[in-house]
């Protein structure tokens, strides 16, 4: 990253913050709350996770783009409809070729695909910043909270996945044992509360708590 | 910009031309893609009934390899109905017609569950004799069967459908020559629950299937999913932790549909 700053002015310091920002002090999930009703849901394979984010990151940037590039001729009554109607066909496109071209993927992802939708993080994003600035950084700041909000989904399967199954599935390489056998035959069990969505929340909320502890000026008033 | 972005006449017109432009583009992604998509979904159904054969060598099957193979194994694909009888006999030599409803190949027991079976379920709700009555009455519900050979073994492929907690389970399970002795099975499912109820497709709940039995002292004794961790006999397997109604949808489609295939074979013993 440091090394495309010093080359292309196209990342400016300014620019540059649109990506590093969503990672912490304006995370999508932790600090937004948005997003939140997916990284319950998604979150209790690896793998799931990882394709979660790739998606809504895709669908984030292109739709980001669209919007800005869109902005001075929608029509400000009916703004919230268009934002819809494009990531409905965006989420649409997505579903019909991860379908087309790997089927595995799409059947994994299910119903979660359709649920980019209503991904909270889209729909804020374009709102908040599509359709006030340039395309050049919205598809930044797309990438960025994109990004963002991959990282927390990550984190939360991490926890979720070893301690609810004693596995770690990553794309391309299968499902990983991490827990060994031996611990198990002590008699170690998996926590089976770690697999349901209320763990997320326990998850969410101490990630949230050691991200204020690190970044004090989080804190609020 | 002189057009005012404000009036409505502006806001119908952009509205008209987006929806035109978007619905345009979809239709036609969604049409040129149907192709590669159909043939996705078939093949996947022909690796689902060559692996619920349940031979060790099929396991690691891939899904495109399943086409080239599947009349090597799949001899006969015959179609029954709920009283029994024969609707569609076609051997491996008949190639599988799309248009041809009736094939076994063809038969969208998915598609029929949510038509015609679960409004007769759900209608008659506990009423056993009426259920049975408007089941066999249907002329819209089929059960398929495709009768396998590998190396002079006979082995029949069967399949159910029917609901978990968020939406359809089904499955292909293979039994061995006598047709009460289970030999594979392969389940699947449209939406249920990533890492709970998604876990009925993973190899260690389908191969807990394999020697079950649906007959006990001549009787149809269905398949039970219990609650894990209990003692099993030879009818019963463990179900899934946090998955409770996945396993009460995969007992309840069990159960339906290889009564129907149990009493067939029962009749029709020279098959």
């Amino acid at each position: 990253m440091s090394e495309e700053k010093k080359s292309e002015p196209l990342f400016s310091k300014k620019n540059k913050a649109l990506i590093t920002n969503p990672l912490n002090s304006i995370n999508p999930v932790t600090i937004q709350v948005l997003g939140i009703c997916s990284a319950l849901a998604v979150t209790v394979q690896m793998d799931n996770a990882i394709i979660m984010s790739l998606a809504v990151t895709a669908v984030l940037i292109i739709g980001n783009v669209i919007v800005s590039l869109m902005r001075n001729i929608i029509p400000s009554k009916i703004r919230i409809i268009v934002q819809l109607v494009i990531v409905a066909a965006l989420v649409i496109i997505v579903d019909q070729v991860l379908k087309a071209y790997v089927y595995d993927v799409s059947k994994k992802l299910s119903v979660f695909v359709g649920l980019i939708i209503t991904n909270c993080i889209i729909m804020g994003r374009l709102e908040a910043f599509a359709l006030g600035n340039k395309s050049w950084a919205s598809a930044l700041d797309g990438l960025g909270n994109g990004i963002g909000y991959g990282l927390v989904l990550v984190v939360v399967a991490f926890f979720k996945e070893v301690f609810g199954s004693g596995t770690l599935t990553i794309p391309g390489l299968g499902k990983l044992t991490i827990i060994p056998e031996a611990i198990y035959d002590m008699g170690y069990m998996d926590n089976g509360l770690m697999l349901l969505p209320p763990s997320s929340l326990f998850i969410v909320g101490i990630y949230i708590w050691v991200q204020k502890a690190r970044n004090p000026e989080l804190i609020g008033e | 910009m002189a057009i005012n972005r404000d009036s409505n006449v502006y806001t119908i017109v952009f509205a008209t031309i987006m929806v035109v432009i978007v619905g345009g583009l979809l239709a036609f992604i969604a049409s040129s893609l149907k192709p590669t998509q159909q043939a996705n979904i078939k093949n996947e159904k022909m690796q689902n009934i060559l692996q619920a054969i349940g031979l060790d060598e099929m396991k690691e099957l891939q899904r495109d390899e399943a086409g080239a193979q599947f009349n090597d194994f799949v001899k006969r694909r015959v179609t029954i109905n709920y009283k029994g009888e024969i609707v569609s006999d076609k051997t491996a030599e008949d190639a599988i017609d799309p248009l041809d409803k009736l094939d076994a190949f063809n038969i969208n027991l998915r598609k029929e569950y949510s038509r015609f079976v679960k409004p007769i379920l759900s209608k008659n709700k506990g009423n056993k004799d009426a259920i049975v009555a408007a089941l066999s009455a249907s002329e819209n519900i089929h059960f398929p069967i495709f009768v396998c050979e590998n190396n002079g073994e006979k082995f029949y492929v069967l399949s159910a459908s029917g609901k978990g907690l968020w939406d359809d389970v089904w499955g292909y399970i293979g039994f061995k020559s006598d047709a009460i002795t289970i030999n594979g099975s392969v389940f699947d499912h449209k939406g249920e629950t990533p890492g709970l109820g998604s876990i009925i497709t993973e190899a260690w709940f389908e191969d807990q299937f394999k020697g079950k039995t649906i007959e006990e002292a001549g009787l149809y004794t269905p398949i039970k999913v219990l609650k894990p961790g209990k003692d099993l006999n030879n009818h019963q397997v463990d179900g899934i932790s946090g998955a409770t109604f996945t396993g009460v949808g995969v007992d309840e489609m069990l159960t339906r549909n290889l009564e129907v295939y149990y009493n067939f074979f029962k009749n029709n013993s020279e098959f």
